[in-house]
C-alpha cells in the first residue's frame, strides 16, 4: 500500500547572514527517510531547533529541500504543489490569523481559499469548535480578544474545514494551558480513532507523543536517530539499562543529549573521514 | 464512542461541492480588515484629504488656473500610488499578521492570489479617489466645463494596468527581504512621485534626473489627463498616450507575475517564506 507521506534522503541547510555578511550554513535536515501510512498518527519529536518545523514546512510546500524528495499521496511536494495543497492542512505552533478579524472572518477567508461553500464551512467549523469546548458565542469576537487556547482551537477548526487527507500538526499544544491542552489532545485522539485522517505531529511533549502516536521518530541535529512505536523504543532502552522503568522521555534524553551546533563544513569533514 | 459528525465521511476534497471565484477571498478579507482597522482608515483618509486640500490651496494662491492642475495631480497620484502601495504591501502585511504561510499553502493559484489583490486595490482606489474628488469639489467648487471626462477616465484605467504591473514587481521586495524590502518599495514609490510631474512639469527637474521621468508611466498619465480635463483633448489626441500606457501595462503585468513567481521560488529555497513580527 502506497504511503501517504514519504521522505527520501531529504536534506536542507540554511545560509545565514546577508549579502555583505556571510555566516556559516546551518544544517536543518540530514538525509531524512521515512514513510507514513494511511490513517496513521506519526510523531516527530526532537529538541528545539532540531528540524521538526523545517520538515513540516517542506511537506506544506512552503520550503524546497536542497536534496531528496518529499511526497504526499505519491506526489512530489516541489513538483506538484498545487495538487498536494488541497490534500493537506496545517496547525502551526503560533496562531497564524489576522488578529483583528473575528474567528468566523478568518475561517471564512480560509473557506474561500479552499473553495468550500460558506454555509458548509460554518457548519463544519461550529461542529469542531463545539467538540473542542470553544464557546461558540465568541465566534464573532476578534482573534486578539481570544485566549491562546481558543485561538488554537480555531486553528484546528480551520485545518479541518477543507476535509484534508493529511493533517500536519506543528506543536499544536505548545503554550496552551492544561485544560486547553487536554481538550486539543483528546480531539486529536478522537480524530485518530474515528476517521481515516493521517496525522503528522511534531512535539517535544513526550506524554503527547506516547499517547497519540502510533509510531514516533526522534530527530536530533536534523537526523532521525530512532523510529519505532513508543512501546518498542522504550523496550530497547529498558533492555540496554536492565530495568523496566523507562519512559519515552528517557529514550528522548538518551538519544538527543548532544549539543546542536553543526555546520556544513563539519559535514564535509565527516564525509572525508 | 460518539462519532465526530464533521469528519464523516472523510473524503478527498475533489468529491465535494466547490466554490468558484476564490479570488473573492482576498477582496472580502481586505475589506474586512479595513472595517476592523476603521480608526486608522479614517485617519489615513482624513490626512489624504487635508494633504490634497493644502496642495489645492497653494494653487489658489497662484491663480485660478493652477488649482485644477494641482488637484489633478493630487487625485491621480492618490489613485496610482494606492494601487502600487496596496499590491506592494500585501506580502509584507501577511508577514506581519503571520498568515503568509497559511495563504501561500492554500490551493489557490498564485495568479489568482495576485489578481484578487489587484481587483481589491482597484475597487478600493476608485472609492477613495471618488471620496477625495467629492471633498475637493465641495471645498473648491471645481468646474469641468469643456473637459473630456470620458477620455480622462480611459487614460486612468489604462494607466492603472501599468501601476498594477509595477506593484506586482515591487511586491517581490518584501519576499526577498522582510524589512528592507518594504523600505525599498517606499523609496521606489517616492522616486516615481518625484520624477513623474505630479505637481509640476518635469521640465523643472534638474537635467540629470529628467531622463528618469521618461520611464515612469505616471508622467504620461498625468500629461494626458491634464490635457483631457484642462484643454478638452479629444480621444484622437489622447490615443497615442493610451496606446503607450496599454503597451506598458501589457508588458509590466505578465513581467510582474513572472518576477513574483521567481522570487517565490527563491524564497522557498532560502526559507524566507515565513512570518516576521
Amino acid at each position: 500500500m502506497q504511503p501517504i507521506i514519504s521522505c527520501r534522503e531529504v536534506y536542507k541547510s540554511f545560509n545565514g547572514g546577508t549579502l555583505f555578511k556571510k555566516k556559516k550554513p546551518v544544517r536543518a535536515l540530514v538525509d531524512i527517510n521515512f514513510d507514513v501510512r494511511s490513517g496513521e498518527c506519526f510523531g516527530l519529536i526532537g529538541p528545539n531547533g532540531s528540524g521538526k518545523s523545517t520538515l513540516i514546512r517542506i511537506l506544506s510546500t512552503l520550503l524546497f529541500p536542497d536534496k531528496g524528495q518529499a511526497y504526499v499521496c505519491g506526489m512530489d511536494v516541489v513538483k506538484k504543489p498545487y495538487r498536494v495543497r488541497p490534500l493537506i492542512s496545517r496547525v502551526s505552533v503560533d496562531a497564524a490569523f489576522f488578529k483583528k478579524l473575528s474567528a468566523w472572518e478568518n475561517l471564512r477567508y480560509s473557506a474561500r481559499l479552499y473553495g468550500v461553500p460558506l454555509k458548509l464551512a460554518k457548519e463544519r467549523a461550529l461542529d469542531v469548535l463545539a467538540e473542542l469546548g470553544f464557546p461558540t458565542k465568541r465566534f464573532n469576537d476578534s482573534m486578539e480578544d481570544l485566549s491562546r487556547g481558543m485561538q488554537q482551537k480555531v486553528a484546528v477548526a480551520r485545518a479541518l474545514i477543507n476535509r484534508p487527507l493529511v493533517l500536519l500538526l506543528d506543536e499544536p499544544t505548545t503554550g496552551l494551558d492544561p485544560r486547553s491542552k487536554r481538550e486539543v489532545e483528546a480531539y486529536i485522539q478522537r480524530l485518530k480513532s474515528q476517521t481515516e485522517l493521517t496525522i503528522f505531529l511534531t512535539t517535544h511533549d513526550m506524554y503527547e507523543a506516547e499517547h497519540l502516536c502510533d509510531r514516533v521518530a526522534i530527530i536530533d541535529k536534523g537526523r532521525i536517530v530512532a523510529l519505532d512505536t513508543p512501546k518498542r523504543l522504550k523496550r530497547i532502552l529498558a533492555r540496554k539499562r536492565g530495568t523496566n522503568r523507562v519512559s519515552l522521555e528517557d529514550v528522548f534524553l538518551e538519544l538527543t543529549h548532544k549539543e546542536w551546533v553543526e555546520d556544513v563544513e563539519e559535514d564535509e569533514t565527516d564525509k572525508k573521514d | 464512542m460518539q462519532r465526530i459528525p464533521t469528519l464523516e465521511p472523510m473524503v478527498p476534497s475533489g468529491s465535494e461541492p466547490r466554490m468558484r471565484l476564490r479570488w473573492l477571498a482576498l477582496i472580502e478579507r481586505n475589506f474586512a480588515l479595513i472595517k476592523r482597522y476603521l480608526g486608522w482608515e479614517v485617519v489615513f483618509v482624513f490626512y489624504n484629504i487635508v494633504n490634497a486640500l493644502c496642495i489645492a490651496f497653494i494653487g489658489v494662491t497662484q491663480g485660478k488656473g493652477h488649482v485644477m492642475y494641482l488637484v489633478i495631480g493630487a487625485l491621480i497620484w492618490g489613485f496610482l500610488s494606492l494601487l502600487f502601495h496596496e499590491l506592494a504591501e500585501q506580502v509584507q502585511w501577511e508577514r506581519w499578521e503571520g498568515t503568509i504561510e497559511y495563504s501561500f499553502m492554500a490551493p489557490l493559484h498564485r495568479l489568482t492570489y495576485l489578481l484578487g489583490n489587484c481587483f481589491y486595490a482597484v475597487v478600493y482606489g476608485v472609492l477613495r479617489t471618488a471620496l477625495l474628488l467629492g471633498v475637493l469639489v465641495l471645498f473648491l467648487g471645481l468646474s469641468l466645463r469643456g473637459a473630456n471626462i470620458a477620455g480622462a477616465l480611459v487614460v486612468l484605467v489604462v494607466s492603472g494596468l501599468s501601476f498594477i504591473g509595477l506593484g506586482l514587481i515591487a511586491a517581490i521586495l518584501p519576499l526577498l527581504s522582510t524589512e528592507k524590502g518594504s523600505q525599498a518599495s517606499h523609496i521606489f514609490e517616492a522616486v516615481i512621485l518625484l520624477i513623474s510631474g505630479v505637481y509640476y512639469e518635469v521640465d523643472v527637474l534638474p537635467r540629470w534626473i529628467r531622463p528618469l521621468s521618461v520611464v515612469s508611466p505616471a508622467t504620461y498619465t498625468l500629461r494626458a489627463i491634464r490635457a483631457a480635463l484642462l484643454e478638452g483633448a479629444s480621444f484622437k489626441e489622447l490615443a497615442p498616450t493610451i496606446l503607450l500606457l496599454a503597451g506598458i501595462g501589457v508588458v509590466l503585468i505578465p513581467a510582474g507575475f513572472v518576477v513574483f513567481s521567481l522570487a517565490e521560488r527563491w524564497a522557498k529555497r532560502k526559507g524566507k517564506l515565513k512570518r516576521s513580527g
